[in-house]
């Protein structure tokens, strides 16, 4: 692997898709819950506990989809029709659920419409970004410089797999999330759901796992020849570990740590996702160098990244730091 | 070969309307977010609670109509690929980066400082508050520049080349930022933005005058917002005449559009001031016009010659209806407010501003005006771009992506569907906030929300204020 600058980009854009996932994730996650937890005050703590940062957490998917377009943009040209019905889908549900945020508190007399729309927006947008990752690994067909399949071709039994392994995923995001944020009887719901949606996020791990050497992308080879068997050898092992260090901190009733450890878990599995995926960005059909944009592009926005990121980092840090500990249950009754 | 037609047909439908519903958030909330900072800096400098007050009045309406915002953008900013793909290819390495740094210098600036300024004044006190207010305010400016860079840019393309891929790259960035239309759309863009949140502000304020033309709330509001009128409406209509010579140099073809310009006029052309474009025939039929006049406004001489459609070939004609009555809209729009700005003036002058009904009622209608202007303009602006993406160089055919029809439809049902019912009730919500009267004591956004309410304490009362 040698450091140019469309690595250092495919870098740059992973990090930002990564952001999104484990940021917007648990957030999604806590929309997803919402049916766990029916009454309107637990409802008013658990969307009080995302309020002020979610906004944050769904601008990464903006700088992923834009940095895309300006670093790769023949990746995103056919990347985006291939994908056309996830990501319009993906758009509505997230349309749903963020509006629902300032909604909600508006219609207190119209009934918990917004909340349904909270919970069902979340699953729709969640699904659908699971969706998008499995049609991604396994593979689109491309014809010049363009995709050239049909619209319903990303609809296979290995994409709503990889579909529901997100929700899942995204739920454990949001209960350990609670586990936080949260205390008393709403707490302990969330501990409990974090061990069954722990096991659902471990099944899940498994089955896409299994099921990605059946694709018809040469995954097979890379994770079980050697030398990159050096770099994938380690993923199994550490999600094994992570999984263990996560039953425990559950079992301990730990606060922070779940959440932690799950995100750790998240971390593994996309660097999982990056070893089989690269070079390539769309997978077996076009590389980061083919749809790099010119090094004039992506130098004159590396200036910028590597200015502005330490900042962003900072203030949203900052903005989670004023809104840090428990939400207070108390609170709503006055 | 039709499906293909219907498909990109369908394809701008959707940008038209998805854009149509964007623009109106972002309108408001740029200038919104300029208004609460001055409120806000108002009420640290002189500590009286009546700008507290308005700053969280329109904090409420703000936070509902900046999260309308965000959402209707995400979709703008996907759609680039998902129905235009061709274009973004060829024009990724060019308006990509710009769009990159609206993200990076813009949204997340606004996004990390939204949730302080809605819920944390009492988490971080008021400077602190003050610079997150701030912050939002600045964030919504950066994000016009960068925006408005990269649509000048396909308007007036400069520091590019082309490779053999058919890709536009990047020759030299400060002529890609700095094209020639981008410093007058920007300045027409953020007044526009400006004046239509003072006429929203200002019917607020009129409605709740004459309802009760002693409430001092709506007083100061009211004031405020015809000040901008008066002040903000005559240099609106002087950056738009500049803009509008701008684009006669740089895109004659939208201007012929605009001012019905079928035919070329070697010693000095009309201004038509109302008509009926005939595209087919290539006139221009009940035209009401002014001789000469129209060499006047563009060339300052009655005898300039000016060319009309006629000298360009009809495949690179816009759909003249379009810009032509979208500028007459606009044009009606800013005389409007002029006229507003005068009549406040004059009842300021006479000491009748917070009684005169005639006043209040005429502002109130004035609210929606903005609006009104900034999408017909936008209309102006794009179709008169028309067929092309990138004026001159890239067709709109070419740039779309190689979807189904079906899809393309399907999808354009969904948004119409989703955006007429979610974002209907949010300018409800808003209608239902502006409707209640601004009062003393005003409730912040975090007030709505009980779980959190109940451990804050009410702002301490500024010593020695009673207003």
């Amino acid at each position: 692997m040698t450091i140019d600058l469309p690595t250092i980009w495919a870098f740059i854009i992973a990090f930002a898709v990564f952001a999104y996932v484990v940021m917007d994730g648990f957030d999604l996650g806590l929309g997803l819950l919402f049916p766990f937890f029916k009454s309107h005050h637990d409802r008013d703590v658990i969307m009080n506990s995302v309020a002020p940062v979610w906004d944050g957490n769904e601008t990464w998917l903006v700088l992923g989809g834009g940095g895309l377009m300006a670093a790769f943009p023949l990746a995103y040209a056919v990347l985006m029709p291939a994908l056309y019905t996830p990501v319009i889908a993906m758009l509505l549900g997230l349309i749903f659920r963020g509006v629902a945020f300032e909604f909600r508190w508006r219609a207190r007399r119209e009934g918990n419409f917004w909340d349904v729309a909270f919970a069902a927006g979340s699953l729709l947008a969640a699904l659908a970004q699971g969706v998008a990752l499995g049609a991604i690994l396994q593979g689109v067909t491309v014809s010049g410089r363009a995709y050239g399949g049909g619209w319903w071709d990303w609809l296979t039994p290995f994409t709503i797999l990889t579909g529901v392994a997100l929700v899942v995923g995204y739920a454990l995001l949001g209960a350990t999330w609670l586990i936080m944020k949260t205390t008393g009887e709403l707490r302990e719901r969330a501990y409990a759901l974090s061990w069954r949606l722990l096991f659902a996020t471990l099944a899940g791990l498994v089955a896409v796992s299994l099921a990605t050497p059946f694709l018809n992308v040469d995954y097979w080879h890379r994770w079980f020849t050697w030398p990159s068997l050096a770099y994938t050898a380690p993923v199994p092992i550490l999600v094994a570990l992570v999984t263990f260090l996560l039953l425990r901190s559950l079992d301990r009733r730990q606060d922070v740590r779940p959440f932690v450890l799950t995100l750790v878990l998240f971390a593994i599995t996309y660097a999982g996702l990056g070893v089989s995926m690269y070079p390539f960005i769309v997978p077996q059909s076009i590389t980061i160098w083919q749809a790099a944009a010119p090094a004039k592009s992506q130098q004159f926005m590396l200036v910028g990244v590597a200015i502005l990121i330490p900042m962003i980092i900072a203030y949203t840090a900052f903005a989670y730091w004023v809104f840090r500990g428990k939400v207070d249950p108390q609170a709503g009754y006055h | 070969m039709f499906s293909a037609i219907d498909a990109v047909v369908l394809a701008r439908a959707q940008f038209a309307f998805t854009m149509t519903f964007h623009i109106v958030f972002p309108a408001f909330s740029i200038g919104l977010a300029s208004y609460l900072a001055v409120l806000e800096a108002l009420w640290l400098w002189t500590g009286r609670a009546v700008f507290l007050d308005l700053f969280k009045y329109w904090l409420k309406i703000f936070a509902i109509a900046f999260g309308m915002g965000v959402v209707s953008g995400i979709v703008m900013s996907y759609q680039f690929g998902t129905n235009w793909s061709a274009f973004s290819d060829k024009t990724g390495p060019v308006i990509g980066p710009l769009m990159a740094y609206e993200v990076l210098t813009a949204f997340f600036l606004e996004a990390g400082f939204l949730g302080v300024m809605l819920f944390g004044m009492e988490r971080v006190g008021r400077t602190l508050h003050f610079i997150a207010t701030l912050m939002v305010a600045i964030g919504t400016l950066i994000s016009a520049f960068w925006i408005l860079s990269a649509n000048s840019w396909m308007q007036t393309p400069a520091g590019y080349t082309i490779n053999a891929e058919g890709q536009f790259y990047p020759a030299d960035w400060l002529a890609v930022i700095f094209n020639p239309s981008f410093p007058y759309r920007l300045v027409h863009m953020v007044l526009a933005a400006y004046l239509t949140t003072a006429l929203v502000v200002g019917a607020t304020g009129a409605f709740h005058l004459l309802r009760d033309y002693a409430n001092d709330r709506a007083r100061v509001m009211f004031s405020m917002a015809m000040w901008m009128a008066t002040l903000v409406a005559p240099i609106q209509i002087v950056a738009g005449d500049q803009h509008g010579l701008n684009t006669l140099e740089h895109q004659p073809v939208k201007i012929m559009a605009m001012e019905g310009h079928f035919q070329s006029h070697p010693d000095g052309a009309p201004l038509i001031l109302f008509g009926w474009p005939n595209q087919s025939a290539g006139r221009v039929d009940y035209a009401l016009e002014i001789p000469k006049a129209g060499s006047l406004v563009l060339k300052h001489s009655l005898d300039a010659p000016l060319k009309g459609l006629d000298s360009v070939p009809r495949e690179n004609w816009p759909t003249v209806l379009l810009p032509f009555w979208g500028f007459r809209i606009m044009v009606g729009a800013g005389l409007l407010m002029l006229l507003l700005g005068v009549i406040s003036l004059y009842h300021r002058w006479r000491g009748s501003l917070y009684e005169s009904a005639l006043l209040h009622w005429f502002a109130m209608l004035m609210g929606p005006m903005g609006f009104v202007a900034v999408i017909a303009g936008w209309f102006v602006t794009e179709t008169g771009r028309q067929p092309f993406t990138v004026y001159g160089v890239l067709r709109t055919t070419e740039s779309a992506s190689p979807l189904a029809t079906p899809a393309v439809a399907s999808s354009l049902a969904a948004f119409a569907i989703v955006y007429f019912t979610v974002f209907a009730v949010g300018v409800f919500y808003i209608l239902k906030l502006m409707v209640a009267p601004p009062h003393r004591g005003e409730e912040g956004p975090e007030a709505a929300i009980p779980a959190r309410a109940a451990g804050i304490t009410p702002m301490p009362a500024v010593a020695g204020d009673s207003r």
